[in-house]
């Protein structure tokens, strides 16, 4: 056993046994982080952030929750927003970070799109952050069949009779999914069960892999420049701080996250006091009803482009039905980005206005988003239907381009 | 000026998408309806004969307990409810409202147009057809000053305050229950028992608890003021409420559905004078560490 010397202070005796001095610098001080970088860099400590407050605000509300499909819509509207002090603020709190917290996902992803934050090194960050957006869409959609209100429930019976697509299992799979035939209380127990205990568990598990995955080649900067670490970190270590293409972590990164995080967070708590319709939809104030469809059924606008890619085919085609065509766009719609670093034939890592082609996909591929997203919320009736279709295809389509679009740019430059 | 160049297409994309799933959407799944018209313009053309008179709340008072009293109580003037409220549901169909405020919470153009016809004064026709008769029956058979007088009558023993509960009491709940009103006692559910009312109107009527966060204020203003313009169709009868007394009705609906409201608009402001204050200071520290890097 190694021999402990008497120590002179609290610091010093935690040293000992933990190796705190190293620990801090490797974890802050010492980890480095390109200095050119914008404000899109803080988006990760805005999520942490943003996702520290759902678990807070989340413990609050469970401590009056109750998954029973006859107690559920009253403990949340009754219980937790009109007699628990302050049971109002942790629920506008949840509710509005659980839809916030998504367009920062996606302003991050974008980011390390426009960046090519993904290749040459990056792909496990790439893997790991959507396996996030994964684990937080799962959380989001399980969190939102809580307070069993009309969308409650008719999204999880949407949603859960998608799983009937499967091949050969899937009348068998939506039963299992459900605990029932219908959704029921079983339903809703059991998702209550995913969305505060193994969902969250597993995303702080991936946060930390997340994490990780970054060790080893770096945060990516603004121009994709090729940094030597060690020669710049000797830079600024040894006071050269202004020549140096790094800065530490802690104090110089996290001090511009918290610039930020303070704009971010007046622009939170204005939506949670003042302007949380959009994340808190009325017509789930109405409790959920199996004898009445609402009139308009849709996902959180976070879901929108990904539905719409559902409904976008809505006509069979010969003997394959429009159910099983949108199914699958649905099911590339959500693995797609999973693989684009392997979608993506271009070695360089540069940002998109170096890349001319890939430029203009980008912002094909934005504007897409933007209109499958409006579109996947009105009534899919008439031409809007087929704005939808236009709109899928071209979404498939540009990940089919991808490949070529990113070759050509690469050949241009003379990189291939 | 790039991060600001960065920031305004952020700040671009985002409101293009929020306009398109908020306002734009909304008002393609809701479309615009005429704001509330609480001078019942449609029926002014029937009661021009009523409105041309002046009543006189004396013969008033001897028409009304002479033609109403049989099925309507009017507790502040003696005349109480005459059988229970399950007794008097399963009689009529729905529990007939007791008159003491009628002259307050409803408008005296209404009122009039109600006693001649109220089918069409409440905007029923639709549902009673093939037989199907109104529990009320019409009184266009009375002389235009006849009618007057009842009228004013009803105004005259009608309170010159009411709280908002005692206007949703009156106005809504016989049909409705709004159970967060008293979630332990159970005194605000519908006073027409569910079989009943469910028979009468087609369906059970909805509990209002969460209306307010549901529906939202103007929602429910012209909704309350005209049922047809929103749902076409529906067994809910038009039932007349003053501008006065319908937002007094709503303001109920607010106080028991969304009973923080003062408490939430109080606390944001001083939320986010802290939030300044926070952002304020990671701004000087966040220029005072990239100064000494830049």
């Amino acid at each position: 056993m190694a021999k402990f010397e008497k120590a002179n202070s609290v610091g010093e005796w935690l040293d000992q046994r933990l190796n705190t001095t190293a620990l801090t610098k490797v974890l802050m001080t010492e980890y480095w982080i390109p200095k050119d970088i914008n404000f899109l860099w803080a988006m990760g400590v805005l999520l942490a952030v943003t996702f520290k407050i759902l678990v807070i605000s989340g413990i609050f509300l469970m401590m009056y929750y109750k998954p029973d499909v006859n107690l559920a819509f009253d403990s949340v509207n009754y219980t937790i927003m009109q007699e628990v002090a302050y049971g109002w603020l942790f629920r506008h709190m949840h509710g509005v970070a659980a839809s916030v917290i998504f367009l920062i996902i996606y302003i991050h992803m974008f980011t390390g799109i426009y960046y090519g934050s993904y290749k040459q090194g990056r792909e496990m960050i790439w893997i790991s952050g959507m396996l996030l957006f994964m684990t937080f869409s799962a959380a989001g959609f399980s969190g939102y069949m809580l307070p069993w209100g009309q969308m409650s429930y008719w999204a999880a019976m949407v949603i859960t009779n998608l799983f009937g697509g499967v091949p050969i299992i899937g009348d068998a799979l939506v039963v299992w999914i459900r605990g029932d035939f219908n959704v029921a209380d079983a339903t809703l127990t059991r998702f209550f069960m995913l969305h505060v205990f193994l969902l969250p568990i597993v995303i702080m598990g991936i946060i930390g892999l997340h994490f990780y995955t970054l060790r080893i080649p770096h945060v990516n900067n603004q121009e994709g420049a090729d940094i030597d670490y060690d020669e710049e970190a000797e830079k600024y270590l040894s006071g050269n701080k202004k020549e140096s293409k790094v800065i530490p972590f802690w104090p110089v990164f996290i001090s511009k996250d918290f610039a930020i995080l303070g704009i971010f967070l007046i622009f939170y708590f204005y939506l949670v006091f003042f302007h949380y319709n959009f994340a808190m939809d009325p017509v789930n104030f109405d409790p959920a009803d199996a004898m009445v469809t609402p009139a308009h059924i849709y996902p959180e606008w976070y879901f929108l482009w990904s539905y719409e890619v559902l409904r976008g085919f809505f006509f069979d085609v010969g003997p394959v039905k429009a159910f099983d065509i949108g199914l699958a766009a649905f099911g590339f719609a959500n693995v797609i980005f999973l693989v684009l670093p392997w979608l993506d034939r271009d070695p360089a890592i540069l940002p998109a206005h170096k890349r001319p082609k890939f430029f203009i996909w980008f912002w094909i591929l934005m504007a897409d988003l933007i209109v499958l997203t409006v579109y996947g919320k009105l009534p899919p009736t008439g031409i809007n239907a087929w704005v939808g279709f236009v709109v899928a295809t071209l979404f498939i389509l540009l990940f089919l381009a991808l490949p070529f679009v990113t070759k050509s740019d690469a050949k241009k430059r003379g990189d291939v | 000026m790039r991060e600001l160049k960065i920031l305004a297409v952020v700040v671009a994309l985002t409101l293009i998408t929020y306009w398109g799933v908020e306002p734009f959407a909304h008002s393609q799944m809701h479309p615009h309806v005429e704001p509330a018209d609480y001078k019942f313009t449609d029926v002014q053309e029937d009661i021009k004969d009523v409105k041309a008179l002046t009543g006189d709340a004396q013969n008033g008072a001897a028409l009304v307990q002479a033609n109403c009293t049989a099925c309507h109580s009017i507790t502040t003037e003696g005349f109480p409810q005459l059988m229970d409220n399950v007794s008097s549901a399963a009689a009529y169909g729905v529990v007939p409202p007791d008159l003491s405020t009628a002259g307050k919470i409803y408008s005296a153009d209404y009122l009039a147009a109600f006693i001649k016809d109220p089918v069409k004064a409440s905007k029923v026709e639709h549902k009673f057809q093939d037989g199907r008769v109104h529990p009320m029956p019409a009184y266009g058979w009375m002389q235009p000053q006849e009618i007057a007088d009842m009228v004013v009558y009803l105004q005259s023993i009608a309170p010159k305050e009411m709280s908002n509960k005692e206007v949703f009491v009156d106005a809504c709940q016989r049909c409705h229950g709004i159970k967060y009103g008293d979630m332990k006692g159970g005194s605000m559910a519908a006073k027409t028992p569910d079989e009943n009312i469910k028979s009468y109107m087609g369906k059970l009527p909805p509990d209002l608890s969460q209306y307010i966060r549901s529906r939202g204020e103007s929602y429910l203003h012209t909704f309350v003021n005209n049922p047809q313009k929103h749902l076409e169709g529906t067994a809910m009868p038009r039932v007349g409420l003053t501008e006065e007394a319908e937002t007094q009705a709503i303001k109920y609906m607010q106080e028991v559905g969304d009973s923080k409201k003062e408490e939430r608009e109080a606390l944001g402001p001083k939320f986010l004078i802290y939030l300044v204050i926070f952002a304020i200071f990671a701004w000087l520290w966040k220029a005072s560490k990239w100064r000494e890097v830049h």
